[in-house]
């Protein structure tokens, strides 16, 4: 058995996951919750999204087990020996894509490069030359680079496409037969897919799975030999550092506003039930606090916890779990500085709601304060409180590079989109440009940001009356006929 | 209305102390006196008297919340609280750690700040709003559509993609504008041309969205209607009607915008080296120079709270309906 490593981030991202869960089967049983969010499962552009986004939280929660794994007993050494563990700790996501981390060249190296970025002195026939040398790992299976490299790459390209695509369509099939029980048939139910005619956006989904897995396709064929995406300043692997990228922006995203909401929802109801100097003292914190510029805040509470992590630096066994506490703490600091807006609306919507007159019938029929606010007005603004968590990710994510850029971001050490953006930028201005290592953090971003954006959009427009949003009649279902 | 006005300067003051109590308690909180003067006299090993001299010259020597010592009054009076915090209400902010005058250093960047702050709210809430109004008019079409994907898409993107893509095409790849090199005059606006593109650009789209949709809550309402069936064309009924009654929220938002035109944006100052405030509270934060840090936390919330008053008397103005009371 190797010794796992518990640590904060962890523990509270997979309760986020099983909180997810146990949200979906309360949706399930609750028929207006369900009817709601069946405008969200109606939605092409939001289930797209949703496939993306359900690939970048696997990686995430692939990435959330640390482990530290059981060395091999010593040859010689007595049975009962004490077992010795790696000092690395590592997750399942290092294992499954170790060839990755142990294809380590010595510096830059263009994207797919059988040829290293810097050259080199060679002494070929006597005779000092200037070269570039060929990569250690990347390309290195290669008899002949000069001439085998492009069919090669051609050839596993294609090969892995195919695979990936051929994937897809099984997939396709799969869902059209599981359809068409109930829906006429198999080939019935794969014609309204490919049409567009079936309620939940089928065809949007298989494209989207269908592009995802030809990636992947591609990525098993292309990543084992070559750098796919080229490598670093220090030769590691650049998509690697992108795929770890992904669990920092997706704790940053949700356990920040995973941090918001006690204060908010407690604090917002409060001073909208109770009024009076409950809700003067509630105001009052949260406009001293948003009277402060946003990122002078973080930077004062960031500041704070160094030194802390400085005084006590032998509570930390290894330099992994030191950033990962600092990462925990940075997202309970974003959730202290940022519950002002969630608990101004909150405030708001519990002074409407608590003038109904449901709310004033349990007045008079002597409901406990507690009994009301948990039981009729809680229940009544939590649709505020998901759009507003839902919108929270994406904007999260973006502020973690400007946090890092700052300085006050997460731990050096980390690998995060932010690091590697602040990197890009004195490699942009080398000559020959490295692009790669800013297009990737810039595609993986991008891709996680967009897509969380869009599946917000989609959970505001459901549950959010006001804001459904004007769209050209094609895209409206059903209406036609 | 004086009366309300005089209300809530009562209430700001509050405020201010609420902040200055915050931003003490969390400096002093990691910072001990000694290790602020440590840090800043540099030397390896410092002796205690060396310690000592520092803090006596800048008034650190005393107690941070109440000294023990003194009698009546002076027992509060005779902080560091005390010192740091109530000078600042009289906009006199003293020196830094480092020895510099805070008040003389933020005069020198404040222009700096504002060439670049000022003309780029201007021109992102102008755009923002040209943007919406132009998807507001072609409503439930393709255009309509097709912007708002464009706008999400915008809004997904880092600013600092932008910043970077623009430096590196514009002023590496084509030459067309100086990279660094923040002089006063006529290349100024050369210079500063860039960054104001870029920051419009990286911000034009949450803005338009989000003044589509304030735009669109009016074209709901019945008055629209009623405007229309009396045959008004579709832009005068947008421009005469909808956009005058859209002007609240607006302008709810742009005083919520105000406060960062002045402080400058962090980012942006700091890319293109432009000595502003942005730049100079960065340094502050790096140095850990507590006098710069607490000063320019006041002079954000003062901001804050000035343009939320500024906000609440325009209402008056843009809507008649409005009554300060």
């Amino acid at each position: 058995m190797p010794k796992f490593v518990f640590l904060w981030t962890d523990l509270v991202l997979w309760l986020v996951v099983a909180t997810v869960i146990a949200y979906v089967v309360h949706v399930r049983r609750n028929a207006d919750l369900r009817k709601t969010w069946q405008h969200v499962l109606h939605d092409a552009p939001a289930m797209s999204a949703a496939v993306v986004l359900i690939a970048f939280i696997s990686i995430a929660m692939l990435d959330s087990i640390h482990f530290r794994p059981r060395l091999p007993a010593a040859p010689g050494a007595a049975t009962d020996a004490s077992v010795a563990y790696a000092t690395r700790t590592v997750s399942p996501l290092d294992l499954l894509l170790r060839h990755a981390v142990e294809a380590r060249e010595k510096t830059y190296s263009v994207p797919l490069a059988y040829w290293s970025f810097q050259r080199e002195t060679a002494v070929i026939d006597g005779k000092e030359v200037r070269e570039l040398p060929r990569l250690a790992h990347g390309g290195s299976h290669l008899q002949d680079p000069a001439r085998e490299w492009k069919p090669d790459l051609l050839k596993r390209s294609l090969a892995g496409i195919t695979g990936g695509l051929a994937s897809a369509l099984l997939l396709t099939f799969a869902i059209a037969a599981l359809r068409g029980r109930t829906a006429g048939g198999w080939s019935q139910s794969l014609v309204d897919m490919l049409r567009g005619q079936t309620e939940i956006p089928w065809r949007a989904i298989v494209l989207t799975t269908a592009v995802l897995s030809m990636f992947i396709g591609w990525l098993a064929a292309i990543w084992p030999v070559y750098h796919p995406f080229g490598t670093d300043r220090t030769g590691n692997d650049v998509l690697f550092q992108a795929l770890k990228s992904v669990r920092t922006a997706v704790v940053i995203g949700s356990l920040s506003t995973i941090a918001t909401l006690p204060l908010a929802i407690a604090l917002g109801v409060l001073a909208g039930y109770f009024k009076g100097w409950v809700d003067d003292v509630i105001q009052y914190f949260y406009t001293v606090l948003s009277a402060i510029p946003p990122i002078l805040l973080v930077a004062a509470f960031v500041l704070l916890i160094n030194v802390y992590i400085d005084r006590n630096a032998e509570n930390f066994a290894t330099g992994v779990e030191r950033a990962e506490f600092r990462l925990f703490l940075l997202c309970v600091i974003l959730g202290i500085t940022g519950w002002a807006t969630l608990c101004r609306l909150l405030r708001a919507e519990t002074l409407k709601i608590s003038e109904l007159e449901y709310v004033q019938a349990a007045h008079a029929f002597g409901v406990s304060h507690w009994r009301i606010m948990r039981r009729h007005i809680l229940p009544n603004v939590m649709h505020l409180v998901l759009i507003v968590a839902v919108l929270d990710f994406s904007a999260l994510v973006l502020y973690e590079a400007v946090l890092s850029y700052v300085g006050v971001g997460v731990d050096p050490n980390s690998s995060s989109f932010g690091s590697m953006i602040n990197l890009a930028r004195s490699e942009m201005s080398r000559d020959p440009v490295v692009w790669w290592n800013l297009a990737t953090a810039f595609t993986f971003m991008l891709a996680l940001v967009l897509a969380a954006n869009l599946f917000a959009d989609a959970v505001r427009e459901a549950f959010d009356p006001r804001a459904r949003a004007f769209r050209p009649r094609r895209f409206r279902l059903k209406e036609a006929t | 209305m004086l009366n309300y006005i005089l209300r809530r300067i009562g209430y700001s003051l509050l405020i201010l102390v609420g902040v200055n109590l915050l931003t003490f308690t969390l400096f002093f909180a990691v910072n001990s006196p000694d290790n602020i003067a440590r840090l800043n006299i540099g030397a390896k090993r410092v002796s205690q008297d060396a310690i000592e001299k520092w803090k006596a010259e800048r008034g650190y020597d005393k107690p941070l919340w109440f000294n023990t010592k003194a009698e009546g009054f002076d027992k509060v009076r005779q902080t560091i609280f005390y010192d740091r915090s109530l000078r600042l209400f009289t906009l006199n902010f003293g020196t830094s750690d480092s020895g510099r005058d805070i008040a003389h250093e933020i005069a020198n960047r404040i222009p700096a700040s504002l060439a670049l702050a000022g003309p780029m709210l201007l021109l992102t809430v102008f755009s923002g709003i040209a943007f919406a109004l132009l998807l507001v008019f072609f409503r439930a079409s393709y255009l309509d559509f097709w912007g708002t994907v464009v706008c999400v898409v915008m809004m997904s993107i880092s600013s600092l993609f932008y910043i970077i893509m623009a430096q590196w095409f514009f002023g590496k790849t084509l030459k067309l504008v100086p990279l660094s090199g923040f002089v006063p005059g006529l290349d100024l606006v050369k210079f500063l041309a860039l960054p104001l593109v870029v920051g419009i650009v990286f911000q034009l789209g949450s803005e338009a969205r989000l003044f589509r949709a304030m735009l669109l809550e009016e074209v709901g309402k019945d008055y629209v209607r009623t405007a229309r069936s009396k045959g008004l064309s579709e832009p005068a009924v947008l421009f005469g009607h909808v956009l005058r009654n859209a002007w609240l929220p607006i302008l709810t938002h742009v005083g919520a915008l105000l406060p960062y035109a002045f402080l400058g944006s962090i980012v942006f100052e700091s890319f293109f080296g432009i000595p502003g405030l942005g730049t100079y509270v960065v340094e502050a934060i790096a140095g850990q120079d507590f006098a710069i840090v607490h000063t320019m936390v006041f002079l954000g919330s003062l901001l804050y709270i000035l343009a939320y008053l500024a906000t609440d008397i325009a209402y008056t103005f843009v809507d008649p309906r409005v009554r300060l009371a």
